[in-house]
């Protein structure tokens, strides 16, 4: 190959270029590849018959169901707070922006620990709102609604957080001119804002389910591991695990872990559409002006 | 001149939107965290600097901030390289590569616990290896290290990425044609790029450790004094019934987490400045 004296001058040569190749391959196998690789040797190792044996589990059934029911709630009603909250930070200038955006920050700032602590003194016997629940005999702790709730407060800024910068970045002429045609507030909203955000928001959504799905410290403060009624499915592996039911434990890890691949192949699909359509607006524009 | 909230917009939905999100985020994170606080209020000062410095504690602290560091440095240095190696170099599978570097994003940290323990365990693949050569990292702080480097993983990188794309190439061509290294064009021109995405990076790898519980307590071993972190602790003292000693602990935890959240603020105010010139 023919590499002209410029292009040599501002890279390193052969040797330095496979050293580096070298040692990123290596160190990515070390913590994600064979991480990854022993999942599921560990939960087929005894075979296939205890592998399904343990998925299909009336504990583990149980688990798969609140965990699908956690997340089902969970991403909506963050999915609604994070188009409100993109709305007004985005296409709106006032006092206090930063400090609000800072705010949406918080639950990633704060221990998964202490999202189900904070819960706790709400909702507990010695909480905030303890003794009036026990009164009206409403369950939340160590219940299903806590479980959701901290689902909740851990995904709480992943929607936001994508959608705010991209619609800042597309600003607000498109709206105006739908506006100032006569369109109403929400048809600009579905046929204008929806469609330029819609990338964005799905790969929310996706960051938000996995992670909705995943969760184990704040789920597991809250939950009261009560088997077959509120253990999520990173709380039936730890269970398993700490029986020594390892190759159970596994299978029920590599359900989670393929959730995790089919999450990250969703974004590399999302990106690489994103790419596409930004490269057809960019060719569009090319051809209009030239 | 008169003080508005907002500037005027033709653009409807302001009230609505900024309403909803400001009652949202009330109830679902401004009062349960303010309620940490408000039951801390029930110590005196002396007795909650008295749960907060006990010996167990304050070596679950050492653990913790210790650990967090380390994983945060390695991250930091093996994160730079990653990100210039799938930003400038072609091999086979690179966008495989690339996409898997979300991974410890989307895997449930319980998982990462326990497929981490079964790799570093004395008769796990790797850790039967090192055991060879006497380094035991399953059950040790060792391994709290190894969670912790595993779960930080994609921040330096994912950081550190999009300014190496957009490094203009017309820059170092520069320093080349001026007689420069390729080490001195490195060292003055692209590492001063990339400093505040490494810091940024460093910062959001640090909080998000020091913060970690599910993949830590699979390969800790969890031994008091040695190999027990603090969310640990303050999971313990729960399941004692000591509501006030754990909310202490999570306190200090929320204080030292709330400055992160600011310096990492005022970095990238401070890489935007910087940016803006």
């Amino acid at each position: 190959m023919l590499v002209s004296p410029i292009q040599r001058a501002i890279t390193e040569p052969p040797i330095v270029r496979r050293l580096l190749i070298g040692l990123t391959l290596g160190f990515l196998t070390l913590f994600l590849f064979l991480p990854l690789a022993a999942v599921f040797y560990e939960a087929l190792r005894k075979g296939l018959g205890v592998y399904f044996a343990a998925l299909v589990d009336p504990d583990a059934a149980a688990a798969i169901r609140l965990t699908l029911l956690c997340a089902m709630i969970a991403v909506p009603l963050n999915l609604v707070f994070g188009i409100a909250a993109a709305w007004a930070i985005a296409k709106f200038e006032f006092h206090g922006k930063s400090v609000l955006i800072t705010l949406i920050d918080l639950p990633f700032a704060v221990s998964p620990v202490i999202a189900g602590l904070i819960y706790v003194l709400m909702f507990g016997a010695q909480g905030w709102l303890g003794p009036w629940l026990a009164a009206h005999d409403i369950k939340i702790l160590f219940a299903v609604p806590g479980i959701v709730l901290a689902t909740v407060f851990v995904t709480f800024p992943f929607i936001a957080r994508e959608l705010i910068p991209l619609m800042q970045e597309q600003g607000i002429e498109e709206e105006e001119a739908a506006l100032v045609l006569g369109a109403s507030g929400w048809q600009t909203f579905w046929r204008i804002t929806l469609p330029n955000i819609k990338w964005g928001l799905l790969y929310g959504v996706v960051l938000c389910t996995a992670r909705a799905m995943g969760e184990f410290g704040a789920v597991s403060v809250v939950s009261g591991h009560i088997r077959g009624a509120t253990n999520t499915l990173p709380l039936q592996v730890e269970i398993l695990y700490n029986e020594y039911q390892f190759a159970a434990a596994f299978a029920v890890a590599s359900l989670l872990t393929v959730l995790a691949l089919v999450m990250l192949a969703v974004k590399a699909l999302i990106e690489w559409q994103a790419h596409q359509t930004r490269r057809a607006a960019l060719a569009a524009k090319g051809e209009t002006e030239g | 001149m008169q003080f508005r909230l907002k500037q005027r917009s033709v653009l409807p939905g302001f009230n609505l939107a900024l309403g909803y999100t400001l009652l949202y985020m009330s109830l679902i994170v401004l009062i349960p965290l303010s309620a940490a606080f408000i039951k801390t209020a029930d110590l005196t000062w002396t007795e909650f600097w008295a749960v907060v410095t006990t010996p167990r504690v304050l070596a679950s602290y050492r653990l913790t901030f210790g650990a967090s560091l380390i994983a945060a440095l390695i991250n930091v240095s093996a994160g730079l390289v990653i990100a210039w190696v799938l930003v400038r170099y072609s091999f086979p599978g690179k966008r495989l590569v690339d996409a898997m570097v979300d991974l410890p994003f989307a895997l449930p940290t319980a998982v990462a616990g326990i497929a981490l323990t079964a790799l570093y365990a004395s008769n796990g693949w790797i850790g039967s290896v090192l055991a060879l050569i006497g380094i035991k990292v399953a059950f040790t702080p060792l391994g709290v290290v190894v969670a912790l480097v595993f779960i930080s993983l994609p921040f330096v990188i994912r950081t550190v990425q999009p300014v190496l794309e957009d490094l203009e190439a017309e820059v170092e061509e520069a320093a080349a044609c001026l007689g420069a290294t390729r080490w001195q064009t490195f060292r003055w021109i692209i590492f001063p790029a990339v400093r505040p995405a490494l810091l940024t990076g460093f910062t959001l790898a640090f909080a998000r450790c020091i913060g970690e519980y599910g993949s830590v307590i699979f390969i800790a071993g969890n031994l008091p004094m040695v190999s027990e972190i603090t969310p640990l602790l303050i999971v313990t003292k729960l399941e004692q019934y000591d509501y006030r000693g754990a909310t202490a602990i999570a306190v200090v935890m929320l204080v030292i987490s709330f400055l992160l959240l600011l310096l990492i603020n005022l970095l990238q105010w401070w890489s935007r400045q910087r940016h803006a010139i």
